[in-house]
């Protein structure tokens, strides 16, 4: 698992830990039944504390991402990569929502909003 | 949630210091920071935990048991490392080894040969003619060589350089592996717990201030900055303390999300690290 940790993120360590772990799931790194470091072991690795670690896992199996089953540890939960896809789709829509709000409030037009996007894919590729 | 320690009440006065009410529990399986400023209790609580000295008043249970009633079976538990090592300075360190390893029934001999050659220390040397450091990674290393189940350490990297800090929590992370092992240190270096320590119990002028997750503390404190005197400190919700400067105020705030609702004009916010917290707090102009 390929997961860096950085100190000077604005963003909490479990959250950095767990949307790294979901990316990971999502793009096939990790497949459906894969076993998961222990809490403990991710923890030693990431020099972080491992009740960070705890709050990550616990963070992706509330969201369905993995199972974690009793002395045995956590697994990649089975499902279907379509359904991570459409989560995923969720996530983008619910942001871009988000912008196109705050676009009519501040009056840009959707031909600006299109070239901001044009512009920022361009930026990205 | 089992504990390793619990310690509830305590109270002991010296004169001019006065450790007061001290109450909080270490859970196993987990490291915890005792932070605070120098001359805060830290030691005192530590010495306190060994019984070392006397207490006034109040329970210690270590392992569940009392820790004066129950104390050779305790202390055969615990590693206990000084912020300053002690053992006879004459002795090479092979020998202070064979001494200490009649008092633990569980030495393992192998395991400190080991440790000793990780930590690049020979076995022929005498003690004096140890560094600090090296000092420090010898009394280590008999702490985990009679398989402790609470390392309990007192400033153990104040005075050691950075390679060997690290080193230092590298091990005692890899020592919480095994989830009935615990350790509780102290320490003012606030960037080493920052990191490696599952909880942080603040002590500030003999009185625990919080005892918490570090990751809650580090999410709910913050530090209110302003230019100018757009609002007093009292304005902010939960202040714990400020800094002034001619042209600039600086408040923490163990609330930091109501802080942020507060009508405070021209503030910028921050999350608070420890190093934040304890130099606020130890400045002493708190509104506790």
């Amino acid at each position: 698992m390929k997961i860096f940790i950085s100190n000077s993120s604005p963003d909490p360590i479990y959250e950095q830990v767990t949307r790294q772990i979901k990316a990971q799931i999502i793009s096939g790194d990790f497949r459906e039944g894969d076993s998961l470091p222990s809490i403990r072991r991710l923890a030693q690795d990431l020099q972080i504390s491992v009740i960070t670690t705890k709050r990550a896992y616990e963070e992706l199996e509330k969201e369905g991402f993995i199972d974690t089953v009793e002395g045995k540890g956590s697994f990649v939960a089975m499902q279907n990569k379509e359904l991570l896809r459409e989560k995923k789709m969720k996530i983008v829509e619910e942001k871009l929502a988000e912008a196109v709000e705050e676009a009519r409030l501040l009056g840009i037009t959707r031909a600006e909003l299109e070239e901001m996007l044009d512009l920022l894919y361009g930026e990205k590729d | 949630m089992d504990n390793a320690i619990e310690i509830k009440g305590l109270r002991k006065e010296y004169k001019g210091f006065r450790l007061d009410d001290v109450t909080f529990d270490v859970p196993q399986g987990y490291i915890m920071g005792l932070i605070g400023p120098n001359g805060a209790g830290k030691t005192t609580v530590v010495k306190l935990i060994m019984n070392l000295i006397r207490r006034d008043a109040g329970e210690v249970r270590v392992f569940g048991l009392d820790n004066l009633r129950h104390e050779p079976e305790i202390k055969a538990r615990i590693g206990f490392v000084y912020d300053v090592p002690r053992f006879p300075e004459d002795l090479r360190l092979e020998t202070i080894a064979s001494a200490v390893a009649a008092f633990y029934d569980k030495w393992d001999a192998a395991r400190f040969m080991g440790l000793l050659e990780e930590f690049q220390l020979s076995p022929r040397k005498v003690f004096k003619k140890l560094s600090h450091g090296m000092k420090m990674k010898f009394s280590l290393a008999v702490a985990l060589a009679h398989d402790a189940d609470l390392i309990l350490m007192d400033e153990p990297t104040a005075g050691l350089d950075p390679v060997f800090r690290f080193e230092l929590l590298t091990k005692l992370r890899a020592l919480i592996q095994d989830e009935r092992k615990t350790v509780l240190f102290s320490s003012h270096i606030t960037s080493d717990l920052e990191r490696v320590a599952d909880f942080v119990t603040f002590i500030h002028k003999g009185r625990v201030v919080f005892s918490a997750a570090k990751d809650e503390v580090l999410e709910t404190w913050g530090v209110v900055r302003a230019a100018g005197d757009g609002f007093r400190p009292e304005d902010v919700p939960d202040a714990r303390g400020f800094r002034r400067t001619e042209n600039s105020l600086e408040v923490l705030t163990s609330d930091l999300a109501a802080a942020r609702r507060a009508p405070l004009s021209g503030a910028v916010f921050d999350k608070a690290s420890l190093e934040n917290i304890m130099f606020f707090i130890g400045k002493g102009n708190a509104h506790a």
